[in-house]
């Protein structure tokens, strides 16, 4: 477990072949997006790409399945609000 | 965009797409076979990368997997990380398009075998969006494939065998299961003993589970349902209570439970959108759900287009193996290959469906639980469209059925594409309007996976 990635400041541990939203929840984060209309937390529902609830933004792309993204060592990941698209607010 | 062309596109690696791809690989097809996952397996025999003796503590047939996985290791082309989004139909061939890795593969097969699998049926109660809430399946699929527990103390709930597999491997790998709450009463078993003894390999992996539940102290309350889940920022309790026949709660049975986590799971849904796609015929299972519709030989109705395992009726991992390898030969004939048919391999399939049917019936899923809603339980995860928004598009705009309940209420119209919440839709509809929701308004997605417009733009769809 030596390997790390980053999620929000934070460095995540993860085993080989883990995504990064298994690692997440194994270090004990269970949300890591706000949804758009009621701003609720989300984190892993299905776990296997179906409900698109644990979306993540990995290395400024937001809206990725954080249960389909394998950990990689010096990732960048970081929590989601709404649309994950802020930026382009006008 | 890469295009290859091949005798036979198996789309899924799981018992069905393995079967049928060592199968028709076997008899001298050339065979390519394209899956979603790193590893291939599936869902049942999922496992950490290269590890498949990573799981050989839970509960599952490793030895089978292990003979299909070395078949198609030598003989097949396999493709992990591939996202079939459609299937087109050529006059001689099927063009199967997938996105990897954010381009658009294509790759050509005379014949197709679609074994695309299931993913957990859910049903909508209050709180069931709070983080700790899994769907059952990805409870056991984090255990599997990623070696993490969804929790410490750990509520599983639903109707169907199934849960019984969940409850155990997460008590193997040290989860205290606070119970496995079943909506169903499974004695009804005893009304269907004919199809159970035809297949005695589903007696014993019951009684394994059974084992394993005792051995962890482990209850299952039957007539029991998870009704309510409780928390700020996540579950931290849920509410379980007795359950009539017909699935309304009994008064004053509630209490609370505490726990850190659920598994919750109904029955499974079939993923038929490819089927669909093609144009092949479908049906309403037993269970409620749309599958498509298949002969003795898991032909479809579209020539060419064969189906295994759960998109042809869900009925589990060794009847999806039976189906895979009826396929892998059919598409193989169909091709004009010499092929041998076992004598006792379709038989093995009608006791398996017989097994699967009996199965349906015991776990029924009657209408009850929408009186466990509230006005504000979500039912579209996604759009996050509340009891009381679906019934406001039947009752004061004037939808009649449930796909003008999506387009009035944006139910459905998410990520998911309707995935997790299609069922519960269709279900809200129907009591809504006292009329009988059909499936298949809410099945179609033409693209079946996300493909980015660069993707698009790069592949040549003319």
């Amino acid at each position: 477990m030596s390997d790390r990635f980053d999620f929000d400041g934070r460095a995540v541990p993860f085993a080989a072949g883990q995504s990064v939203g298994a690692a997440l929840l194994a270090a004990g984060v269970t949300s890591w997006r706000t949804t758009r209309r009621g701003a609720r937390p989300r984190g892993l529902f299905c776990g296997i790409g179906v409900c698109f609830d644990c979306l993540v933004t990995v290395e400024d792309r937001p809206n990725q399945r954080a249960c389909l993204v394998p950990a990689r060592a010096g990732l960048r990941v970081s929590s989601q609000e709404g649309t994950g698209r802020g930026d382009l607010t006008v | 965009m890469a295009i290859s062309r091949y005798d036979i596109v198996v789309v899924g690696a799981g018992p069905a797409g393995l079967a049928a791809a060592a199968t028709a690989a076997r008899v001298g097809c050339s065979v390519v076979m394209l899956d979603t996952a790193t590893e291939p397996g599936g869902q049942y025999w999922r496992h950490p990368p290269g590890r498949p003796d990573a799981v050989a503590d839970l509960p599952h047939d490793l030895t089978t997997f292990q003979r299909l996985a070395a078949a198609v290791r030598t003989r097949v082309d396999h493709r992990p990380e591939h996202h079939v989004w459609t299937v087109t139909r050529r006059t001689d061939a099927f063009d199967v398009h997938a996105v990897r890795a954010d381009s658009d593969v294509v790759v050509t097969g005379s014949a197709l075998v679609l074994a695309t699998g299931a993913y957990d049926r859910q049903l909508p109660f209050p709180g069931w969006d709070l983080p700790g809430v899994f769907t059952a399946g990805g409870a056991q699929a984090l255990l599997k494939a990623h070696r993490v527990r969804v929790g410490g103390r750990v509520a599983v709930g639903g109707t169907g065998p199934f849960l019984l597999s969940v409850a155990a491997g997460l008590a193997k790998r040290g989860v205290d299961v606070v119970g496995v709450v079943e909506a169903n009463r499974p004695l009804g078993w005893l009304r269907h003993i004919p199809a159970m003894l035809r297949t005695p390999g589903k007696m014993v992996e019951a009684a394994g589970y059974g084992a394993a539940l005792a051995r962890h102290r482990i209850g299952v309350h039957t007539r029991h349902a998870i009704v309510a889940a409780h928390g700020e920022d996540r579950v931290d309790a849920v509410t379980v209570a007795r359950l009539d026949s017909a699935w309304r709660v009994v008064p004053r049975s509630a209490r609370t439970v505490a726990c850190d986590a659920v598994a919750v799971g109904w029955g499974f849904v079939p993923q038929v959108e490819l089927p669909l796609g093609l144009g092949c015929a479908t049906r309403i299972d037993l269970d409620g759900s749309l599958v498509a519709v298949v002969d003795e030989r898991q032909a479809s109705t579209i020539p060419g287009v064969f189906l295994a395992g759960e998109v042809c009726g869900v009925g589990g991992a060794a009847l999806a193996v039976t189906e895979g390898q009826i396929s892998g030969r059919a598409a193989a004939a169909w091709l004009g290959r010499p092929v041998d048919w076992p004598a006792g391999l379709r038989r093995r399939r009608r006791a398996q469906r017989a097994f699967a049917a009996a199965m349906h019936r015991v776990y029924a899923v009657p209408d009850g639980w929408l009186t466990w809603l509230d006005q504000s339980t979500p039912v579209c995860r996604c759009e996050e469209v509340t009891v009381a928004e679906i019934r406001t598009a039947v009752d004061h705009l004037g939808a009649t059925d449930a796909r003008t309940v999506k387009l009035f209420s944006r139910a459905g119209m998410g990520w998911c594409q309707g995935r997790m919440c299609a069922y519960a839709t269709g279900c809200l509809t129907s009591a809504a309007t006292g009329r009988r929701a059909d499936p298949r308004s809410l099945a179609e997605r033409p693209v079946a996976a996300p493909i980015t417009l660069g993707a698009l733009a790069d592949g040549d769809h003319g």
